[in-house]
């Protein structure tokens, strides 16, 4: 493996053109948002700079992360992004396997100690010591441990790495724990979804490989540029939100006239994500956009949280599920009946001692 | 502490407790609690669909905008509190302490809940809260609108969005509870528990007003509370 080939170099072993190269950085500084003054030194980065392996491990997962990815929506982004990393380690996408392909993983980390990005799809169950996921004969999370050590930095894709997702939900037999409770000494990006959206993987990736450094993260380890605004504030269908328009039932009037779906249960209001601008599918389309509400997929907990199709989530702390309206309406009418009761007894103490 | 002190032995009838602007946040207060209380439900579970086209109505955006408006008073209001507290009478402070290690505190508690399971036949006097009333207060109004402010403003800064003050100031709140609808929840939640205090606080002050032996209405009203007999305790 050439050491000191740089992005460039690698993008035309892989056939690319230099013409589509120009283009693949002015589209990179755009999915960024950055200026177009921003190419030309994306370009000169990516002629000067040796590159950076990218190790993508697979754990817990069901490989939606990786699925998303490879329909990015600019095609040329994504050749380009894959052939760079699908050169390294992605045990779903590479050639090699087995023990050649186990080997290549100790080659990078030798030859690039300190300076591969790890991205983890997926996440490593702890109980049992890890075997509930296997990967070559050992738990997967010796493996993370393993290639996390000498990492540059750290992605998490996907709602499984960055919080943890439906196989750690609520009782979580495998114990099944998000990347940043198992490796806790490097830059870790969440990059949350379920699956994340394919621009903002090939973006992240890019901004990272490029730029060396990583994107602008927000409280919670997630990419500002595209984790800073709710659903909701970009909603198409805000207008109908504000003026109090909403789908009743998936078959009615409102359903067909594109109402917002808050009554249906949208979670857009509570779910930090890009779908609502970008969208997914080459642009084509999103949840909301296809009438059903939005799920919640890159919010800690969603998979936890009740019903779908409901405005007001569960608490499941007060043992029956119920939501924070029927808890509080029960102890109010519990309090309403107190305070009658207890009138009526005042009343008759009263009339009781009256002349004392 | 003397809040807490039974009345002396003295003939006293009559003693200005409530300063004014102790007495104008209340009902400013409790007129923001209303507001918050019904334009909150509200943005939980959303009035019945208005037809026709979205430029027709603004009915949500009226309803958030009366929530986020009560909820400046609401909030300006407590912060005018907190620093009566500090520059008014020895009154404007029951509503902030919360006297843990007094043991004559916890007596007078256990005679107003006796008092209240009519097993006295009759309760102290007190200049200001009684200690119940106190226990209620410190936790559901001080603790409770705080809680309400933080989680509140946490959701405001999602609206207002990185780099706002309420974003620098409430954020973090996010996080904190775990993920936005958690935090929605709460202050769900919170509501209720403010709607419980309410339900019993006016029950209590008009029950107190005719059974108990000092004015209470009228003192929130006038500022000034009577007794009804001069006994020594
Ligand atoms: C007594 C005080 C308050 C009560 C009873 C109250 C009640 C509520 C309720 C019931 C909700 C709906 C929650 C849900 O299920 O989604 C809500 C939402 C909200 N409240 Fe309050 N609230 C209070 C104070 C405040 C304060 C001080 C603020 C600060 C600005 C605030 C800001 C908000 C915001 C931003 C939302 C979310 C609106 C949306 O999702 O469109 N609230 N409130
Ligand atoms: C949203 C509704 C209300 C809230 C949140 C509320 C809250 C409070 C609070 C926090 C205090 C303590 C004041 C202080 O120490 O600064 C208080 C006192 C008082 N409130 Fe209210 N109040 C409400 C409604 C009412 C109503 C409707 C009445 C009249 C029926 C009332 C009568 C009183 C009285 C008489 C006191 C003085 C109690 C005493 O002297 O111990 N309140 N209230
Ligand atoms: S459909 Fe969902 S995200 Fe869109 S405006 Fe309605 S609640 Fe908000």
């Amino acid at each position: 493996m050439a050491r000191l080939e740089t992005f460039y170099e690698v993008m035309r072993r892989q056939g690319i053109t230099r013409r589509s190269f120009l283009k693949y950085c002015s589209l990179t500084a755009a999915a960024l948002g950055l200026g177009p003054e921003f190419a030309p030194r994306i370009a000169h980065a990516m002629e000067t700079k040796p590159r950076t392996p990218v190790l993508w491990l697979h754990g817990l997962e069901c490989t939606c992360c990786s699925e998303s990815f490879i329909r990015s929506a600019h095609p040329l982004a994504k050749d380009v992004v894959l052939s760079m990393i699908s050169l390294d380690y992605d045990d779903t996408l590479m050639a090699s396997a087995g023990h050649q392909a186990e080997a290549i993983l100790d080659e990078i980390i030798r030859d690039y100690k300190g300076n591969y990005i790890l991205a983890v799809e997926g996440n490593p169950p702890l109980n049992e010591d890890g075997m509930y996921c296997i990967i070559g004969g050992k738990p997967f999370v010796d493996q993370l441990r393993y290639v996390a050590e000498h990492s540059k930095a750290i992605i998490s894709w996907g709602s499984c790495a960055s919080f943890g997702c439906v196989q750690a939900a609520r009782p979580n037999p495998t114990r099944a724990t998000p990347v940043h409770q198992v490796i806790t000494n490097k830059p870790i990006i969440k990059v949350p979804g379920c699956p994340p959206i394919a621009e903002v993987m090939t973006a992240v990736v890019t901004y990272m490989l490029t730029f060396d450094r990583i994107p602008e993260l927000d409280r919670q380890g997630r990419p500002k540029m595209f984790y800073s605004q709710r659903i909701h504030d970009k909603c198409y269908r805000r207008p109908h939100f504000d003026a109090g328009q909403f789908v009743e039932h998936f078959d009615d009037e409102g359903a067909r006239k594109g109402y917002c779906l808050y009554k249906m249960g949208c979670k857009g209001p509570t779910t930090y994500n890009a779908c609502s601008t970008i969208r997914w599918n080459e642009g084509t389309s999103f949840p909301i956009q296809a009438g059903h509400g939005c799920i919640g997929c890159s919010e800690d907990g969603f998979w936890d949280k009740g019903s779908w199709y409901a405005r007001l989530t569960d608490i499941p702390q007060f043992g029956i599920e119920a939501n924070a309206d029927q808890i509080g309406l029960t102890v109010a009418g519990a309090a309403g009946a107190a305070i009658a009761a207890h009138t009526a007894v005042s009343a008759l103490k009263r009339a009781q001692h009256k002349g004392e | 502490m003397s809040v807490h002190e039974r009345v002396p032995p003295t003939k006293i009838t009559a003693i200005y407790v409530y300063e004014a602007p102790v007495r104008l946040w209340h009902w400013v207060n409790a007129a923001a609690i209303l507001v918050l209380c019904v334009t909150g439900y509200f943005i939980g579970s959303p009035l019945p669909t208005l037809s026709g086209e979205a430029s027709d109505h603004f009915l949500m955006g009226y309803i958030r905008f009366a929530h986020f408006t009560a909820a400046y008073v609401f909030a300006i209001g407590f912060l005018v509190r907190i620093w009566w507290a500090f520059v008014g009478n020895e009154h404007a402070r029951q509503l902030f302490r919360f006297p843990f290690w007094s043991g004559a505190y916890w007596d007078g508690l256990l005679q107003e809940a006796r008092w209240y399971a009519f097993l006295e036949r009759r309760p102290r006097k007190y200049v200001g809260h009684n200690p119940l009333a106190q226990f209620a207060m410190f936790w559901f109004m001080t603790v409770g609108t705080l809680f309400m402010i933080v989680t509140g403003f946490a959701l405001y800064s999602e609206g207002a969005g990185p780099g706002s003050w309420q974003d620098s100031l409430f954020g973090w709140v996010i996080p904190f509870f775990g993920q936005s609808m958690d935090v929605h929840t709460w202050h769900h939640m919170g509501m209720w528990a403010i709607i419980l205090f309410v339900m019993l606080h006016v029950y209590a002050a008009i029950r107190e007003d005719i059974m108990s032996r000092q004015s209470m209405v009228s003192t929130m009203i006038s500022g000034v509370r009577t007794f009804k007999d001069d006994d020594p305790d």
